[in-house]
């Protein structure tokens, strides 16, 4: 029997609707905000011309807090793959029971606020907070150890949002593998580890580069961690737009700024596509 | 040397295995011949594809001792083996082409480039796959894979071929084909191989030796003719087969003749080796291919011996043969399988049924075995 051609389109109607009206409209304006000019008096005029974005090239402060961004943002990629490959490999490996249990444990994160989970770190790095608490305690320091506000900490806050989705990308994708796969290189003569070398890393890599890709993207759009967690030498370009935004209320330049952060993303994500495909992806994500 | 080959190429002595309290193999004992296509037989959960495991070192005995080539091989591991393995799922490397799959074993062997190419291209000749170096397993049918997986698990001309039913993920014709190719490749190379399948029909038409497992012991052992025609116990009669079965005693003895008198009142003459003494409990055993199936008033085959006259109370048709239930007048049902006849007997049709007494066999109650 035919299906009705336009069916498909009224089931998708409302989700297509409100990421219309929600994204993409939104984006647009920025998009044309990002070509207005802002005059003294700090009213914005409608304009097409751009002085916004040759402002951020002007002199190279601008540019360094983006060359930050992704090199904090790369940072964060090798140490979640490093931390997220290991217990990743442990749930596909392991046999008990409390997998399913496990894995929910890793999601558990998720349900409390990104805000409170960020600002907790204060309560255990912070001059009176855990660690430096019990290390006076213990006789091992006379002053507290200044651990917050540094990249350090700003690492640390990224990780613990973002290592979740490193590990659950990686697990699905070593899942997929079959493990009469490395039986059978066993059985050709590979030692364990050469039969990990030979499958199970190259057959587990489509998960690896999603969970880098997902972390590198969501990472160079955060401003949280680096706001809570960092001194006035981490910002990241996320915390730029929001006190151009928040702060001094300049769209205009805010705008320029979201605009080349997103094309900077957008070719990032359209280049792994290009070369590896955005569908596993999805896949962590049933 | 000599003694070494004239020795069985896989041996287990007294072998058990147990995950946590579940027995899954019990006291198992196993002499495969050098060169010889052994199968392990049985319904799922028999311990057939543990014992392959423990045979390939996926698996560790909790008891008892492997050797392969006279040489005691537990605490030998699976890389130093020198194994080949076939899977159900073939388990070809999906991210490496034709050729890296077929020389994977060769480059752990450290064979020479040179020879590595000769020996590739001579196993992909063996299974007929001429050319197909090039292209990844997703680009080759499932029967392909399974011929490209035999390739690679011979070209490293391992001491044992150890086969986990190899053909089950295959379509039903190409099934018939893959197995005749293990077979013919098998006797050609001459190589050991262990073969495990629940799947009858392969294990009586490859097999040199057939050994029939439930729930982790040994059933019976033997070549397939013996294993079907004298069969050890009931469940070997159940598994192989379709069989009728008759719960009786035996009631005379004539010359070389048992007179076996079944519960239901039916009388049967049965040519039966071993001893056999009157009053004695049995099970008859008759297969249903056994059965002759005829016109009531036609002359039976074989005169008036262990004839039996019944009404067909369901069919079933298949071609080359018919299969048929028949009601005695006793209430019995005996499942018989003829050939199929031009117009074969309906539903409701009075029939008489007939089988030679050498086609019957007995097992003693008693003790289990004949």
């Amino acid at each position: 029997m035919q299906e009705k051609s336009w069916k498909p389109w009224a089931l998708l109607g409302p989700a297509l609707s409100a990421v219309f009206f929600l994204l993409v409209v939104p984006v647009c304006f920025i998009v044309v905000y990002s070509f207005w000019l802002r005059a003294p008096t700090g009213a914005d005029i409608p304009a097409f011309q751009f002085g916004n974005y040759a402002k951020f090239f002007a002199d190279f402060f601008y540019p360094s807090i983006l060359i930050r961004t992704i090199r904090v943002s790369l940072e964060t990629v090798a140490l979640c793959l490093i931390m997220g490959y290991i217990p990743a490999y442990f749930f596909y490996q392991s046999q008990t029971k409390f997998k399913s249990l496990l894995l929910l444990l890793i999601m558990l994160p998720f349900w409390i606020s990104f805000i409170i989970r960020t600002m907790s770190w204060i309560n255990i790095l912070g001059d009176t907070g855990l660690i430096n608490y019990f290390l006076i305690k213990a006789g091992m320091l006379s002053k507290p150890l200044g651990m917050l506000y540094n990249e350090g900490s700003v690492l640390m806050g990224l990780i613990q949002y973002l290592l979740p989705f490193m590990i659950l990308n990686i697990y699905v994708s070593l899942e997929g593998i079959d493990k009469s796969l490395i039986e059978a290189a066993r059985s050709m003569g590979c030692t364990e580890w050469q039969a990990f070398k030979e499958v199970t890393l190259p057959l587990s890599l489509p998960g690896v580069s999603a969970g880098c890709l997902l972390v590198f993207v969501l990472t160079a759009g955060t401003y949280l961690p680096p706001m809570i967690l960092g001194g006035p030498g981490n910002e990241m370009i996320a915390n730029l737009i929001f006190k151009r935004v928040i702060g001094t209320l300049d769209w205009p330049f805010g705008s320029a700024i979201s605009v080349m952060l997103l094309t900077l993303l957008v070719v990032i994500v359209w280049t792994y596509n290009r070369y590896l495909g955005i569908g596993q992806i999805f896949k962590s994500l049933q | 040397m000599e003694n070494i080959t004239s020795s069985p190429a896989v041996q287990l002595r007294g072998v058990f295995k147990r995950f946590d309290n579940v027995v899954a193999v019990e006291k198992m004992d196993l002499d495969i011949s050098e060169g010889s296509l052994m199968t392990l037989l049985g319904p799922s959960g028999c311990g057939k594809t543990t014992i392959l495991r423990m045979i390939a070192g996926l698996e560790t005995p909790t008891e008892g001792d492997i050797l392969i080539k006279g040489k005691r091989v537990n605490d030998t591991p699976i890389h130093k083996r020198n194994l080949g393995m076939i899977f159900q799922n073939y388990a070809l490397f999906p991210h490496k082409t034709i050729f890296d799959n077929v020389a994977f074993g060769l480059k752990y062997r450290h064979v020479p480039k040179s020879d590595m190419k000769n020996k590739v291209f001579k196993a992909l000749e063996m299974v007929r796959l001429p050319g197909v170096e090039n292209r990844m397993p997703s680009q080759l049918s499932g029967g392909q894979q399974q011929r490209i997986a035999l390739a690679r698990a011979i070209v490293i001309e391992p001491d044992v071929l150890l086969m986990d039913e190899p053909l089950s993920a295959l379509d039903e014709n190409l099934r018939e084909e893959m197995r005749r190719e293990i077979d013919n490749l098998q006797r050609m190379l001459g190589v050991t191989t262990v073969f495990v399948t629940h799947d009858q029909r392969e294990a009586l038409s490859m097999s040199d030796k057939i050994v029939v497992m439930k729930d982790g012991l040994k059933q019976q052992e033997g070549g397939p003719e013996e294993v079907y025609n004298y069969p050890a116990n009931h469940f070997v009669a159940d598994f192989l087969g379709h069989s009728n079965f008759f719960n009786g005693e035996v009631v005379g003895l004539e010359n070389k003749q048992v007179r076996v008198k079944a519960n239901e009142g039916n009388e049967f003459i049965v040519e039966s080796p071993g001893n056999w003494t009157v009053g004695a409990r049995i099970e008859l055993v008759i297969r249903a291919q056994k059965f002759k199936v005829f016109y009531k008033n036609q002359q039976p085959p074989e005169g008036s011996v262990n004839l039996l006259i019944g009404r067909i109370k369901d069919r079933s048709y298949m071609g080359g043969e018919v299969s048929y239930f028949v009601e005695l007048e006793t209430g019995t049902v005996i499942h018989a399988i003829d050939m199929a006849k031009l117009k074969p007997f309906r539903r409701g049709e009075d029939v008489g049924i007939q089988v030679a007494p050498r086609d019957c066999s007995l097992l003693s109650k008693t003790n289990g075995s004949a």
